[in-house]
């Protein structure tokens, strides 16, 4: 199981009040766990990703284990906490303005 | 009996307020969709339920809402959380809120740069539904005017948007060029008396007409003049801010540009400035008394750097023949240290026996005269910043 954070408006839009679990085959990646999270969540879609090109929205940001995986490959291993449940994904708005 | 119901959209949500015929107890429900930028709410002239929602953020995009009861309850057409990720006919769900451009060279032009503010190319790049314009006769159609600009339409009532790529691809596409507040698609008129015409006006390229359904433009900017550009009467480049017509008489479109107000009677082939007599014909929106076609309004401003009222008092300006000769309104407006701006979306008209006319600021008040203008009075003082208002006049 796979969980997931996700900010407060990507919360309202989904109608979820916590974090967000998920069932993801392996391997888990960053594109794995978004893709399983929109295939539940397709309301997410283009909310954190580009519809076509799939990148990442510029103001949002990826962390896990306080690591930034930002700017990490989408298709690389993501850290073994987060792949047995330990510690969530977290998908973070980033500070800008006030 | 009937009933006022105005759709406000504001720099941190929606609300929408409602009022009996007599117009003068209101209630204000909201905020909807709360923290996120709305740029435009619609009602469908065929079905006054079904409402249209621009929400939108710089952090998560685009998202489009949709109403089946008044603004009471919003979903994302198509969409249901928990419910199946494809319809039963095998389409994906999620789909309300993606706008992609048409690059096919079957349809549209493989058009990808327009300029950028110093002059070379630039991608284009989606950002956001400025306008949304339900169709006069179908509910489930609607056309999206986004940044940067193109033309969307739905025909499923918002689950899905293809560009009418006619637009971009007439030939022009590559020469138009961001304003101050990006390269925004922000009006959008449907001929009542000709449904094959539509009218549309961006920033800063100017305005276009289709004949054919949004198939085919051409460029409608003759007699506009804008001395920012190298050749002022250029065919395209013209920062439009807002135009506006009556539905008894569609040919005479009514428009206040960057500077000057200008009114055409032709269909927009033919513009002349009817700026007159106001003070500074510099500002963003305009638009038409519900039974009077000649009679016009325009909110006056200081100037393209000082986006505020003149010597801080906020006047509506009204012409009762169609420009050139106008009158302050200002009874029950701020008449000192006011320093709000009215943006270009943010007027609208009802169509009671007695005109009313609404608009908001951005310093998030909602006025309203129940009398075309002679007095004013605030709904509410408030809210965030008014980016919209629209108004539905219920039987």
């Amino acid at each position: 199981m796979i969980r997931v954070e996700l900010p407060f408006h990507l919360r309202r839009l989904a109608q979820v009040e916590t974090e967000v679990q998920l069932e993801v085959a392996p391997p888990i990646t960053q594109r794995s766990v978004l893709d399983a999270l929109e295939d539940k969540y397709p309301m997410l879609r283009g909310t954190i990703r580009d519809h076509v090109t799939l990148k990442r929205r510029a103001f949002l940001r990826f962390f896990a284990c306080q690591q930034d995986l930002s700017h990490e490959p989408p298709d690389a291993p993501l850290p073994e906490p987060v792949t047995t449940g330990a510690e969530p994904y977290l998908i973070i708005g980033a500070i800008a303005g006030g | 009996m009937s009933k006022v119901r105005v759709l406000v959209g504001t720099r941190k949500g929606a609300f929408i307020l409602t009022s009996d015929g007599k117009r003068q107890n209101w209630d204000v429900s909201g905020p909807f969709f709360t923290g996120w930028e709305i740029y435009h709410l619609k009602g469908s002239p065929v079905d006054p339920n079904r409402i249209y929602a621009s929400q939108t953020s710089g952090w998560f995009g685009q998202v489009i809402q949709r109403s089946n009861d008044g603004g009471k309850t919003w979903e994302q057409p198509g969409t249901a959380p928990g419910e199946p990720t494809k319809t039963p006919e095998g389409f994906p769900k999620g789909e309300s809120n993606k706008f992609v451009y048409d690059t096919s060279p079957e349809t549209g032009k493989p058009i990808t740069t327009h300029m950028w503010y110093d002059g070379t190319a630039h991608p284009w790049e989606f950002k956001r539904v400025w306008h949304i314009e339900p169709s006069l006769t179908d509910p489930d159609t609607a056309y999206a005017g986004v940044e940067d600009a193109a033309l969307f339409r739905t025909a499923d009532g918002g689950k899905t948007w293809q560009e009418l790529p006619g637009l971009r691809g007439h030939g022009t596409g590559s020469q138009w060029q961001p304003g101050a507040g990006g390269m925004g698609l922000h009006t959008i008129l449907l001929d009542p008396k000709n449904p094959a015409r539509i009218f549309v006006a961006i920033s800063a390229a100017g305005t276009f007409r289709s004949e054919d359904h949004g198939k085919t433009w051409k460029p409608i900017n003759r007699g506009l003049k804008s001395q920012f550009m190298p050749d002022p009467n250029a065919e395209v480049g013209h920062c439009v801010h807002r135009i506006a017509l009556h539905p008894s008489k569609p040919d005479t479109l009514f428009m206040q540009k960057h500077w000057d107000v200008m009114r055409s009677d032709d269909a927009g082939a033919n513009w002349y400035e009817v700026s007159g007599n106001l003070p500074t014909d510099f500002g963003f929106p305009i638009d038409v008394h519900a039974h009077e076609p000649n009679t016009i309004y325009v909110v006056p401003i200081k100037s393209d750097s000082e986006h505020f009222p003149l010597d801080g008092k906020l006047r509506v300006y009204r012409s009762r023949s169609g420009g050139n000769e106008w009158e302050p309104l200002t009874k029950g407006l701020p008449q000192k240290d006011c320093y709000v701006n009215v943006l270009r979306d943010a007027m609208a008209v009802d169509s009671m026996d007695s005109c009313g006319i609404y608009f908001g600021t951005t310093g998030g008040q909602v006025y309203f005269s129940p009398d075309a203008g002679d007095n004013w009075t605030p709904i509410v003082r408030d809210l965030p910043a008014v980016l919209s208002v629209e108004v539905q006049t219920l039987k």
